[in-house]
């Protein structure tokens, strides 16, 4: 069974269809990117899934249990978490009290309002856990602000897997990372557990191919192709509307 | 996986807790707020204002600095809560004055749960509008039923009696200001614990970013209702207490004047640090009497203007003023605690 999965799904803003009749699966444990030129539909297709925007038709299934109607933070604690493609961070906290707030919700004290934080031993381990994952250890007590772009980008990621997902979207995690900052980055990628599903969004060609095990193109709001790397690297329509040059060169 | 890091563990825990301790500032604070008592007694009326003004200016800062919430209607609650402490008093239903206010703060925060899902829709315009009309019509229905709270001429008869059936509000001031700044005092030490608290640390993230807010689990709605009904509940306890140290209420309870006094009070004081509407209460109420004292007349004038010269000036390079002064204290005095290399000067300008 598919973690993951849309079933008939469909956006319409007005006359305009930004997704059509999207049926995607997502198996456990999949490195899945889902690529597709600019104005695919990428982001509201993601946005579909996180709640952010409700389907005009269609279902979305996690883990076999239906989510369509469910908030964006009830998916979270339901099993899906995602990064954006512009860092959404908590710029004014430092990363361990952001890292500290998503471990706080997630193991159901967020609303505890007596409690000084860091007081529960559960909580500060996993803080730990996180902050070595990712690598923050030497930037963990400056404010978010002022961290170099590659740790930010770090702590986008970091704060989705703190949710501890089934499923992580990463929405073009390395984009705009300076080539100084981006090896970091892309290990941090690569070592994630392989328990965790990941979907990755994004238009580096290298990247897409060297993480994903496998892919579907996204053209005009429907689903294009859908395969290995290997197959959807070979299909002649992919080169054709999307992967021409970047492939044969 | 890699296993927990001890050293990283400690240094981690260390630095969530040290988030809440008590500076030896803060302290220093509180010893002096009660030192006053026996400091100033001349000053009792005036200090009694100011420790109900400081209490209302927190119930604001908690949803304006922590939750990102504008209001210009805090004195809904605030009046609302005053005329039930001074109606249960007068007419016998809660006589002890701590349990009365008690639940004034209770139905206060009931009536900022229930107009709190106004608040939630929209932008800050929106808001100011929504909770500015809230107060005027409570303001207008008071008006309207002065059968019950004494229309203009105010609720008459309110007859307080003794805090533990022992300490009776007395002329001078005295009890009524220990009173209010032992209830000040408590009102603050909770809302302290509850901004240090995950509670408190996600509002600060929901008034960061409300997007990313909800992407990592916090149900952003309910967050923002539990403050404005906890702050709504702080503002009624200051209402009542207006109410219990004067025996008297009146319509501008519920005044626009005073719901934007408390604005004032934070654009002089801060926000988003707890102190901010005790220290904004403190310098606006002392420098309004000491203008007024100078120019009874004009006052206003120049309380104008140093709004005005404030927000020129701007807080940050004020603060940073502080500390470069505090910082060449500090170089003078003796060298016994360690302290860190650089001041924390407050970035930008």
């Amino acid at each position: 069974m598919p973690i993951l999965q849309t079933t008939g799904l469909e956006k319409r803003f007005g006359g305009i269809v930004a997704t059509n009749n999207v049926n995607l699966s997502v198996e456990k444990g999949a490195r899945h990117a889902l690529i597709g030129p600019n104005g695919a539909g990428k982001t509201t297709f993601i946005n579909l899934l996180t709640g952010v925007l409700k389907p005009s038709a269609g279902r979305i299934t996690l883990e076999g249990k239906d989510i369509t109607d469910t908030l964006p933070h009830q998916r979270v604690r339901l099993g899906m978490a995602r990064t954006f493609q512009i860092n959404q961070l908590f710029l004014d906290l430092t990363p361990l009290e952001s890292v500290g707030l998503v471990i706080s919700e997630r193991l159901g004290s967020g609303a505890d309002w007596w409690r000084v934080v860091g007081t529960k031993s559960a909580v500060t381990e996993q803080i730990v856990e996180i902050i070595e994952r990712f690598h923050l250890g030497d930037v963990m007590r400056d404010r978010v602000a002022v961290l170099p772009y590659g740790k930010q980008r770090l702590l986008e990621i970091a704060l989705a897997f703190a949710c501890r997902p089934q499923v992580l979207l990463l929405d073009e995690p390395a984009a705009g990372v300076p080539e100084a900052e981006r090896h970091e980055l892309l290990a941090t990628i690569e070592a994630l557990p392989a328990d965790v599903t990941v979907l990755l969004i994004e238009h580096d060609m290298d990247l897409v191919f060297s993480f994903a095990d496998r892919i579907s193109v996204l053209v005009n709001g429907a689903l294009f192709v859908d395969g290995a790397p290997e197959d959807v690297a070979k299909d002649p329509r992919v080169k054709a509307v999307y992967l021409g040059e970047e492939l044969d060169a | 996986m890699t296993s927990p890091n001890p050293a990283l563990t400690g240094q981690v825990s260390d630095y969530l807790k040290r988030r809440a301790r008590w500076t030896p500032l803060e302290i220093a604070f509180w010893i002096f707020a009660f030192a006053t008592i026996w400091l100033f007694p001349s000053k009792y009326l005036i200090l009694k204002d100011t420790a109900i003004l400081a209490l209302f200016a927190l119930s604001l800062d908690l949803i304006l600095g922590y939750a990102g919430i504008i209001s210009l209607g805090q004195a809904a609650f605030f009046g609302f809560a005053g005329y039930f402490a001074g109606l249960v008093a007068k007419y016998g239903f809660i006589t002890e004055p701590v349990l009365a206010l008690m639940a004034a703060g209770l139905v206060a925060a009931a009536l900022g749960f229930v107009t709190s899902f106004l608040v939630l829709r929209g932008s800050d315009l929106t808001r100011l509008m929504v909770t500015l009309g809230v107060s005027l019509m409570l303001g207008e229905v008071a008006n309207r039923y002065s059968n019950i709270t004494g229309g203009a001429d105010g609720l008459q008869g309110v007859d307080i009696e003794p805090v533990f059936g022992r300490f009776r509000f007395d002329l001078y001031g005295h009890n009524g200001y220990v009173y209010c700044l032992i209830v000040l005092f408590i009102c603050f030490v909770v809302a302290r614990r509850v901004v240090y608290s995950p509670f408190g640390l996600s509002l600060r993230a929901v008034k960061g970013n409300p997007l990313r807010s909800s992407a990592i689990g916090i149900p952003v709605k309910w967050r923002l209702v539990a403050i404005y009904t906890f702050a709504a509940g702080i503002a009624g306890i200051a209402g009542a207490l207006l109410t219990q140290t004067t025996a008297f209420c009146s319509l501008d309870v519920f005044s626009l004047d005073r719901s934007a006094d408390l604005l004032l009070v934070l654009i002089i004081g801060g926000t988003g640090y707890l102190y901010g509407g005790l220290i904004g209460a403190v310098i606006y109420k002392f420098l309004q009497d000491w203008i007024a004292n100078l120019t009874p007349q004009y006052w206003q004038f120049w309380i104008g203007l140093v709004l005005v010269v404030i927000v020129l000036i701007g807080r940050d390079r004020m603060q940073a003023w502080i500390a470069t002064a505090l910082g060449a204290l500090e170089n003078i005095g003796p060298r016994t605690i360690a302290r860190p290399a650089k001041l924390a000067a407050p970035d930008g300008k």
